[in-house]
């Protein structure tokens, strides 16, 4: 019971782990803000939703089906975003939201105000789905997004990414190709925020109009500037954190809300960097301890390592 | 009874609240490059701060007066101990402590004041206005007030007082007005002082208004308000009450006579996205922002 418990907190963390991380790939190397992840994350789930309830596709075809349909909504965004200076963006990329909510509720392919259900499980072979095949199938979406990210990082479109975000100007002076690199960040961004998508459909077996928007955009967000924008370990931590606070917080669900702002105002009062950004309150005690301790517990699962090559940067 | 004339005064009574929601914002865009969402907190303090003056004494201007300190203080405190200090940390850093600023305010309000709607039975004692068979109450007649008032106010302010002085040479480069000896820290106080206060009061208007105040009442005005910066111009003020007056007839016309095709909240976004395509610098450039 309590294990079962326990995976499906842990499929939920995955779920917005992804997000964190392919949100990352847009704003954190690209620099550019965007507040409209959940509407993503919910295209994706939708579209997973509505062909496998009401067409019959399989688990595994909606995957590439969300991918697809996310990614075709970040071309648009991205399309727009070439027009846009960055506080305009940020404010049309909220508008976005709703939007993608309004599009939901009204349009009768989504199911309306209902959303859909009876979403059917996913199945290899005759085995059906439970929820530790729900949590192989997180990690494995997991390491495949996070792998791509660091792929990403050593590749020379990432590299390109980085110099948009520190001058976009300068960018394309020096050659690089700003407008179809912006637009394939975001594409690739919101393409894998689908992936999550396919994932919590099944999952949830349900899908409504409110489980997506803004504020779920906000949370996604606020996950990866609490960890630390830019960096995959920031990313990953900010993911675990903020989404295992409402199961910690639990037995004060009450205050639920109020310590998750709490704490993100505090985060970024104090520590705007994020807990694992560059040069972090966190990430320079973790190496102090790691080189001190060096000898007898080797080094803490690598993210002063993330840190230091980024560092220079 | 005349479905356009009413749709006009109810459109220039949405306007007004939001000209009066959107203006700290806008000011504080102009100042500090900053998008501020949790003027909308100030909103729903006010209107409950206003609500629980007028409940203990029954006065209706008390509300209004108790509602904008409230709103003023919290202003104050927040660029004091949230924004000032995080000023150098680019646009998106504040703008998501602002949101967690105000998540956590409407959990505090929903603690503090109760989950539950309630009822801001207070009579603005202005005349009732009969227009074209259409009832005025006193409330939508003080809001139309507003409505005609702000934006002379505003220009007023901008351009006749030393602080709208100070605000056009700060909004321009900070540091050289500094230099020149314009007291930049008491320039962005003041500035959160008559949003925040502002926003309040639209916060008792929209209570009494709708005769209703709830934790969430600021969710929609946020959103909605970040559109009209956004529309009238980043860092133009007067674009501003332009674009609030604008989006508030827009959605009282849509909704009159095409009814609710689309969810009155989408509006504002679909409006916002069509018109950043055409005009991406926004209805009216910002003085400051674009050169």
């Amino acid at each position: 019971m309590s294990l079962d418990y326990l995976e499906v907190v842990l499929v939920t963390l995955a779920i917005y782990a992804i997000l964190a991380v392919s949100l990352n790939i847009v704003a954190g190397y690209a620099g550019q803000p965007n507040l409209a992840q959940g509407a993503f994350f919910g295209i994706g789930a939708y579209f997973a939703a509505v062909l496998s309830a009401h067409y019959g596709w399989s688990f595994w075809a909606t995957i590439p089906a969300a991918i697809a349909t996310a990614g075709l909504a970040g071309l648009v965004l991205g399309a727009i975003s070439l027009r846009l200076r960055e506080d305009f963006l940020a404010v049309t990329t909220i508008g976005l939201n709703f939007v993608v909510v309004a599009m939901f509720q009204y349009v009768p392919f989504f199911g309306g105000a209902v959303g859909v259900y009876a979403i059917p499980l996913p199945s290899i072979g005759s085995h059906q789905f439970g929820d530790g095949d729900f949590l192989a199938v997180g990690l494995a979406m997991l390491s495949v997004v996070a792998g791509l990210s660091l792929y990403l990082e050593r590749t020379w479109f990432g590299a390109a990414l980085l110099a948009i975000k520190d001058d976009e100007a300068a960018a394309a002076a020096t050659g690089i190709p700003v407008a179809p690199y912006k637009i394939g960040a975001f594409v690739l961004s919101s393409g894998l925020g689908g992936l999550a998508g396919a994932l919590y459909a099944p999952f949830l077996s349900a899908v409504t109009p409110t489980s997506f928007g803004f504020s779920e955009s906000v949370v996604i967000l606020a996950m990866l500037m609490f960890g630390g924008i830019g960096v995959i370990a920031g990313a990953l931590a900010g993911a675990i954190v903020l989404g295992a606070l409402p199961e910690v917080f639990r037995f004060i669900s009450d205050y639920r809300l109020l310590t998750f702002g709490a704490i993100l105002v505090l985060m970024l009062r104090f520590q705007p960097q994020g807990l694992f950004g560059i040069d972090s309150a966190a990430l320079r005690a973790l190496s102090r301890v790691s080189q001190r301790w060096a000898g007898r517990h080797g080094p803490p699962h690598g993210a002063g390592k993330v840190g230091a090559s980024r560092g220079p940067a | 009874m005349d479905l356009f004339a009413s749709s006009v005064v109810q459109g220039i009574v949405q306007g007004s609240l939001y000209a009066l929601i959107a203006l700290g914002p806008s000011l504080t865009y102009g100042l500090l490059r900053i998008l501020d969402v949790a003027n909308a907190a100030g909103l729903a303090l006010g209107a409950y701060v206003g609500l629980e003056a007028f409940t203990l004494t029954g006065q209706w201007w008390l509300a209004l007066v108790a509602g904008a300190l409230a709103g003023a203080a919290l202003g104050w405190l927040l660029q004091r101990l949230l924004y000032r200090p995080i000023l150098g940390r680019g646009p998106i850093v504040p703008l998501v402590a602002g949101i967690g600023v105000f998540i956590a305010a409407e959990e505090a309000f929903r603690l503090v004041f109760g989950p539950y709607n309630r009822a801001f039975p207070a009579v603005i004692p202005l005349p009732t206005l009969e227009l074209a068979g259409t009832r005025i109450p006193g409330v939508e007649t003080l809001s139309v007030l507003i409505g005609v008032t702000v934006f002379p106010a505003t220009w007023l302010l901008l351009r006749r007082t030393r602080l709208g002085l100070a605000w056009r040479a700060a909004s321009q480069d900070r540091e050289i007005a500094q230099a020149v000896g314009i007291n930049s820290g008491r320039v962005i106080a003041s500035i959160f002082l008559i949003g925040y206060a502002l926003a309040a009061i639209g916060g008792v208007l929209l209570g009494v208004t709708y005769n209703t105040v709830y934790p969430t009442m600021g969710d929609i005005p946020a959103y909605k308000m970040l559109a009209i910066i956004v529309l009238g111009g980043l860092g133009n003020p007067l674009g501003t009450i332009l674009a609030a007056m604008l989006l508030g007839l827009l959605e009282t016309f849509v909704v009159a006579y095409f009814g609710f095709v689309l969810p009155r909240d989408a509006i504002a976004f679909i409006a916002l996205i069509l018109i950043l395509l055409v005009r991406p610098q926004g209805l009216l450039p910002g003085d400051v922002v674009v050169q």
